[in-house]
């Protein structure tokens, strides 16, 4: 087995904790009228500004913002990708591409980052996600991807 | 964990009105809680978009995840058809600088004489990935509080830069990390320069007797999950 796979296996029979009510999807725009934004789990942070273990708050980063440290405390998971190329985690360039072959409507203006290796979720579900919501959606988003490290 | 806590996110977005698409890196998990729209990706951890400088694959993941935005059936849970698998057991094959000073702690000088190759490997990489708790100048001295405790200083009797002890072992891992991107010549396999740093230099060696010592340190040291990876070590982290 590879690293990754035993990892996935332990982590994975972790139970959420936390009763998961039913969820509505909501109509999505059109992808050539969405206004996009990254939400990354990776703990992104500026240079001297470490992150807190189990925290739940976010983060927020303008879409041209290149001093980009991936901060997440976990030794689990590869980190010479990211040195070499942030979209492997944060596609912020290939949206950019994107939106100027009009695939998207827009690169939102800011985007978003938690650090993933918090255990307690009912936070994020009911306090700090439906907060960085709103926030985005002043910015107009109406589409987020989401990515883990 | 990060699956746990994207997968919880897309929910809140998504009951905010937003329309989530999620690449997702541990299926089960994703299956306990159900995001909205999930393109699972079966990808080294820490490359949920598989393959880092290929921006057509990368692209290619996009659109997948992407094609999912119409459906409103969710939750909704798809596998990429591709599996990329990590090489923590092929250690990256790095020349490592030759030791120049013979009375210097030996991860001390190691460190410095790696300094030119972290810059060419700075100048491949974007952004610097040292900077939590010090700078890449900082990183020989740094290395001297581990180095002390292994030759007999209590754990919590030395001064650690910046006070945070695993984010301090974090811009080290990086700082060898980026080094080992100027040694190479080619985009290395995930966790390839992991094992590198863990098995092949005098940081890694000084690491794990670092971390034997303090395993069975009274006061307990805490955090010890986050001294070192456990495809790196038989201790039981987790």
């Amino acid at each position: 087995m590879t690293a990754d796979s035993v990892l996935r296996a332990r982590v994975g029979a972790i139970p959420p904790g936390f009763d998961f009510p039913p969820v509505t999807l909501v109509a999505a725009p059109p992808l050539a009228r969405a206004t996009v934004a990254i939400v990354t789990t990776a703990a992104l942070s500026h240079p001297g500004e470490p992150w807190a273990d189990q925290s739940h708050d976010y983060r927020l980063f303008a879409s041209d913002d290149e001093r980009l440290l991936l901060a997440h405390n976990s030794t689990n998971f590869d980190r010479s990708g990211f040195a070499l190329d942030r979209n492997v985690v944060y596609p912020i360039d290939r949206l950019r591409e994107m939106e100027s072959e009009k695939t998207i409507g827009r690169v939102a203006p800011r985007h978003a980052s938690f650090i993933g290796s918090t255990f307690e979720l009912g936070t994020f579900l009911l306090d700090t996600g439906p907060r960085l919501a709103a926030e985005l959606r002043r910015d107009g988003v109406d589409v987020a991807l989401l990515t883990p490290v | 964990m990060c699956t746990r806590t994207v997968s919880t996110l897309a929910r809140a977005l998504e009951s905010a009105g937003i329309a989530t698409v999620s690449l997702l890196s541990n299926r089960k998990q994703a299956e306990g809680i159900g995001p909205p729209r999930g393109l699972y990706c079966e990808f080294p951890l820490g490359r949920p978009l598989g393959k880092p400088l290929d921006p057509v694959y990368q692209r290619r993941v996009l659109d997948a995840a992407f094609a999912l935005l119409p459906r409103r059936d969710g939750p909704v849970l798809v596998d990429f058809p591709d599996v990329i698998e990590d090489e923590a057991d092929q250690p990256l094959a790095c020349p490592i600088p030759p030791r120049l000073d013979p009375n210097e702690v030996a991860a001390v000088a190691e460190a410095r004489a790696l300094r030119p190759a972290y810059e060419r490997g700075l100048a491949r990489s974007g952004a610097p990935q040292v900077g939590r708790v010090v700078d890449a100048d900082g990183i020989p001295e740094a290395i001297r509080p581990f180095a002390a405790v292994v030759v007999g200083a209590q754990w919590n009797a030395v001064a650690y830069p910046g006070s945070d002890v695993a984010a301090l072992l974090l811009d080290i891992r990086a700082y060898y990390e980026t080094a080992a991107l100027g040694l190479a010549e080619h985009v290395p396999a995930a966790r390839a320069s992991e094992s590198w740093y863990h098995r092949k230099t005098s940081m890694g060696e000084l690491l794990r007797r670092y971390f034997e010592i303090v395993k069975q340190a009274d006061p307990p040291f805490p955090g010890l999950f986050y001294l070192i990876p456990m495809s790196q070590t038989d201790a039981e982290l987790f």
